[in-house]
C-alpha cells in the first residue's frame, strides 16, 4: 500500500504531542484528520501542518466526554482512517480531585472512559474492514498509584488495561494496538514543573517514537525514553508495605 | 537567559506568572520580571488588557534589556505556527514566535530563502520585525522590515489590528524596528525569494587597512551579500585590516561545475561544539584573541581571490555552530557595541573608534563592518552609512570607553542599534533617533505609552 493513500485520525489535535505526532505522519505523506474539542485551536495546528508538509489536513470537532456523539463523529469523517492515535488526556489537580467529585469524575472520564469508548468504536470498524492500527497514549502514572496523582494514574491504569485487552482480542485479526508511555514530556501540561532533563522527552520525540513504533516496528508497548522502563520495573517491584510510606 | 525562582504570582485566571531573572544574550544587565507564556493568540488578547509594564520576548537574542518587561515579560515562543505558505509565489504568513531556524528548515529544501537574515538563525520572526534586523544584503535589499507586507498587532487594550501598506500604515512603520513598543506582534506576512541551491558563491577579498576595506565594500556594492571582518587588534598602518566576504546564491550550474554530487539544499549540520559552562573571565585575553584573529586572517587570506561554494548555514550563521558562545565571556557577560556612521564621516570616525578600542586592549572576538542604507521604521537602526559591530567583555573600563565612543557616534550624526544596546544614555539615544517624538505620539494614541514597556524603553525614556 502506498503511504500517500493512508489516513491518520489524531484525537487530541490541540495537544503538543498530538501536533508533533500529526506532523510526523504528514511528513511521511499521510493525510491527517485532526480531531479536537477546540476547533479554532485545531485549525491553527492544521494550517501549520499543511503549510509545512504540503499534505491535506482537515479539522473535526470531537469531545470524548460526549460519549453519545462518538458514533456520529466517526460517521461524519470523510474516510475511515488507517491509523488512529489518541493523545487525549488531562492531568487535572489531585488535591482538587480529592474533595471535588465533579473534577475527579472529569479526570477519570477524560483519561479513561472517553478514549476507551472512542477506540473501541474504531476497533469495530477496523474489524469490519480487516485492517487498522490503534495507538493509545497512556502514562507511566498508570503503572502504580501514588499519592500525588492517583486519580489521573487510576484512569491511565484503566486505559492501559483496556488497550492491553483490546490488543489481546485483536491480535488474531491483524489489527495492531500500541500503548505509549511517554514519561515526562515538555508540554503545556507540564509547563512550570521542574523535570529532570534525562527523563524528559520533547513532544517531537514522542511523535517520532509513535510513528516508528506504530508504522514500522509494530511494537506493542513503548516507553519513549527507555530509561522509564527500568524506573517503572523498580517502582513496581517495591513491596506495598514499603511503598505506602514513600514520598514519590 | 531565564532562571525561574518561584511559583505563581499574579492572579490572572488560568494564566500563571512566574517570577524569574532575565537578561539578554550579552547576559548584562540582569533584571527581575514576571514570565508569562501564552499558548494561543486568543489567550493573549484576553489577558493583555489591564496589564502594565509588559513587553514581548522572542528567543532572547537581543543583547541587552530590550526584551525584559518592566513588570511582565511575555514569551511568544508558543506562537510558532506557519499559518499559510504558497509554494508557487513564496508568500508566507507565520506567527511571531516562529524561529527563523525552524522556518528555514521548512522552506530552504523547497528552494526558498528569507529575504533578509541576521547573523543568527536563533531569532523569532517577531523579533526580526521588532528590531528591523539587517543582513549582509542591506545595501541592496534593505532590512527585514522592508519585506513585511503586513502584520497583526495586539494592542495593550486587547484589540487586534491588521497593519499593511494600505491599512494602518503608520502603525506598521512604527512596529517595524519598534522594539515591541507598539504592542505584541501576533503574525506577519512576507515573500520568500527563490533559490536554486543552498550554496553561496563566495569571494574573499583581503584589505590591508580600513580605507581599503571601505573601498572594497563599496566596490562590491552590486553583490547581494557583502560583509567585512576586521582584525581590530591590528594597529598602526594595519589598523582596520579586513577580510571581505562577498557572495551570491549559487545556481545549479555553479553546483554542477563544482563537481558536487551531494544535496543541492544541504541541511544545517548541528553544531559539534558548544560552551557548556561559563568560562573564567581571563580566558579571552589580548594574547588568545590576538592569536585567534591572526589565524583567522591568514586562513581567510589564503583562500582569497578564487570564488568557492559555501553552504548557507556556515556562511550566514558562523557562530550558530558554537552553542552558547555567549558563555565564553563568563558570568559577568559582555557588551556588543554596534553603531552606524554616515558614509561621509565613516572612515575618519571608524578609524578613531578602532584606534581607541585597540588602545584600550579590549579583546574583541568579533568585529564586523557592513554597508547600510536607510531603514523603514520610525526607530529602525539602519541609515545610509557603515555599521561597525564589536564584542567587549565586561570590565571596569569598558563603560567609559563606550561613553567616549558614543560621543564620536553622536557627533557624526550616527546612532546605536537598540537590539544590541544595554547601556547607552538617553541623550545618545535621542540624538540618534530623530523620529522619537513621532513614536511617543503614536504610543500615546494607541495606549501603549506607559503600558508596553521594557527595561530598555524605561532606561531610554521612551514614554
Amino acid at each position: 500500500m502506498q503511504p500517500a493513500h493512508k489516513t491518520l485520525l489524531l484525537a487530541g489535535g490541540t495537544s503538543d504531542i498530538g501536533r508533533e505526532t500529526a506532523l510526523c505522519y504528514a511528513r511521511a505523506g499521510w493525510r491527517v484528520l485532526l480531531a479536537a474539542r477546540d476547533v479554532g485551536e485545531a485549525r491553527r495546528n492544521a494550517d501549520d501542518i499543511a503549510a509545512r508538509t504540503g499534505t491535506q489536513v482537515s479539522v473535526h470537532r470531537l469531545d470524548v466526554l460526549e460519549t453519545d456523539q462518538l458514533q456520529a463523529f466517526l460517521d461524519a469523517l470523510p474516510t475511515l482512517p488507517d491509523t488512529v492515535v489518541c493523545v487525549i488526556g488531562e492531568l487535572g489537580d489531585q488535591t482538587l480531585a480529592q474533595r471535588d467529585f465533579s473534577h475527579a469524575t472529569r479526570v477519570l472520564r477524560t483519561n479513561f472512559e472517553g478514549p476507551s469508548l472512542l477506540l473501541s468504536l474504531l476497533a469495530e470498524r477496523f474489524l469490519a474492514r480487516g485492517s487498522g492500527t490503534i495507538v493509545g497514549v497512556s502514562s507511566v502514572a498508570g503503572l502504580r498509584g501514588r499519592a500525588s496523582n492517583y486519580v489521573y494514574g487510576a484512569a491511565k491504569a484503566g486505559f492501559t488495561a483496556f488497550l492491553s485487552g483490546l490488543r489481546n482480542r485483536l491480535a488474531p485479526e491483524a489489527i495492531h494496538v500500541l500503548t505509549v508511555n511517554p514519561g515526562f514530556v515538555r508540554t503545556r501540561m507540564t509547563a512550570g514543573m521542574k523535570l529532570p532533563p534525562i527523563l524528559t522527552a520533547e513532544p517531537s520525540e514522542v511523535g517520532g517514537a509513535i510513528f516508528a513504533a506504530a508504522e514500522k516496528a509494530k511494537k506493542d508497548v513503548i516507553y519513549v525514553r527507555k530509561i522509564w522502563w527500568l524506573i517503572m520495573q523498580v517502582i513496581r517491584s517495591i513491596p506495598e508495605r514499603v511503598f505506602k510510606r514513600l514520598k514519590l | 537567559m531565564i532562571e525561574a525562582t518561584d511559583g505563581r504570582l499574579a492572579p490572572v485566571p488560568g494564566i500563571a506568572i512566574r517570577r524569574a531573572e532575565f537578561s539578554g544574550w550579552g547576559r548584562y544587565p540582569r533584571h527581575q520580571s514576571g514570565l508569562v507564556t501564552l499558548t494561543a493568540p486568543a489567550d493573549l488578547t484576553r489577558w493583555i488588557s489591564g496589564q502594565t509594564g509588559v513587553i514581548a520576548r522572542g528567543n532572547g537574542r537581543a543583547y541587552g534589556d530590550a526584551a525584559v518587561g518592566e513588570k511582565v515579560t511575555l514569551s511568544t515562543r508558543s506562537l510558532n505556527r506557519i499559518c499559510a505558505f504558497d509554494r508557487q509565489s513564496g508568500r508566507i504568513t507565520v506567527e511571531a514566535g516562529l524561529l527563523l531556524s525552524e522556518l528555514m528548515s521548512v522552506v530552504v529544501p523547497l528552494g526558498f530563502f528569507p529575504p533578509v537574515v541576521p547573523g543568527t538563525k536563533f531569532v523569532t520572526i517577531g523579533g526580526m520585525i521588532a528590531a528591523d534586523v539587517h543582513g549582509k544584503n542591506h545595501h541592496r535589499d534593505g532590512g527585514f522590515g522592508d519585506h513585511v507586507e503586513g502584520l497583526t498587532l495586539a494592542l495593550p487594550n486587547g484589540d487586534v489590528l491588521s497593519c499593511a501598506r494600505d491599512e494602518n500604515p503608520e502603525l506598521l512603520d512604527a512596529t517595524i524596528g519598534g522594539m515591541g513598543l507598539t504592542g505584541t506582534i501576533l503574525n506577519a506576512t512576507f515573500v520568500l525569494k527563490p533559490i536554486e541551491t543552498g550554496f553561496l558563491r563566495q569571494t574573499t577579498i583581503v584589505a590591508p587597512d580600513l580605507a581599503a576595506a571601505i573601498a572594497a565594500l563599496s566596490r562590491t556594492g552590486d553583490t547581494t551579500y557583502t560583509v567585512a571582518w576586521i582584525d581590530c587588534l591590528a594597529r598602526g598602518a594595519s589598523l582596520g585590516r579586513s577580510l571581505i566576504f562577498a557572495a551570491e546564491h549559487a545556481g545549479r550550474a555553479d553546483l554542477a561545475a563544482s563537481g558536487s554530487a551531494g544535496d543541492a539544499f544541504p541541511p544545517p549540520r548541528p553544531g559539534r561544539i558548544s560552551v557548556p559552562v561559563d568560562l573564567p573571565g581571563w580566558t579571552l585575553n589580548r594574547l588568545s584573541v590576538s592569536a585567534f584573529n591572526e589565524a583567522y586572517f591568514r586562513l581567510g587570506a589564503a583562500k582569497a581571490g578564487t570564488p568557492r561554494l559555501v553552504e548557507w548555514n556556515p556562511y550566514f550563521f558562523p557562530l550558530d555552530g558554537v552553542g552558547g558562545w555567549n558563555r565564553i565571556y563568563g558570568r559577568r557577560g559582555f557588551l556588543q557595541y554596534q553603531c552606524v556612521i554616515p558614509t561621509a564621516q565613516a572612515q575618519a570616525v571608524l578609524s578613531e573608534i578602532l584606534e581607541r578600542v585597540s588602545r584600550h586592549g579590549s579583546a574583541s572576538f568579533l568585529a564586523v563592518l557592513k554597508q547600510l542604507r536607510a531603514g523603514r521604521g520610525l526607530l529602525s537602526f539602519p541609515m545610509e552609512g557603515l555599521t561597525l559591530t564589536l564584542d567587549l567583555p565586561m570590565s571596569a573600563g569598558v563603560f567609559m570607553l563606550l561613553d567616549a565612543l558614543d560621543t564620536l557616534v553622536v557627533a557624526s550624526g550616527g546612532r546605536l542599534y537598540l537590539a544590541k544596546d544595554a547601556r547607552q544614555s538617553r541623550s545618545t539615544f535621542e540624538a540618534g533617533y530623530p523620529n522619537l517624538p513621532r513614536m511617543r505620539d503614536l504610543r500615546r494614541a494607541t495606549g501603549a505609552g506607559g503600558r508596553v514597556s521594557s527595561y530598555q524603553s524605561a532606561r531610554l525614556g521612551i514614554q
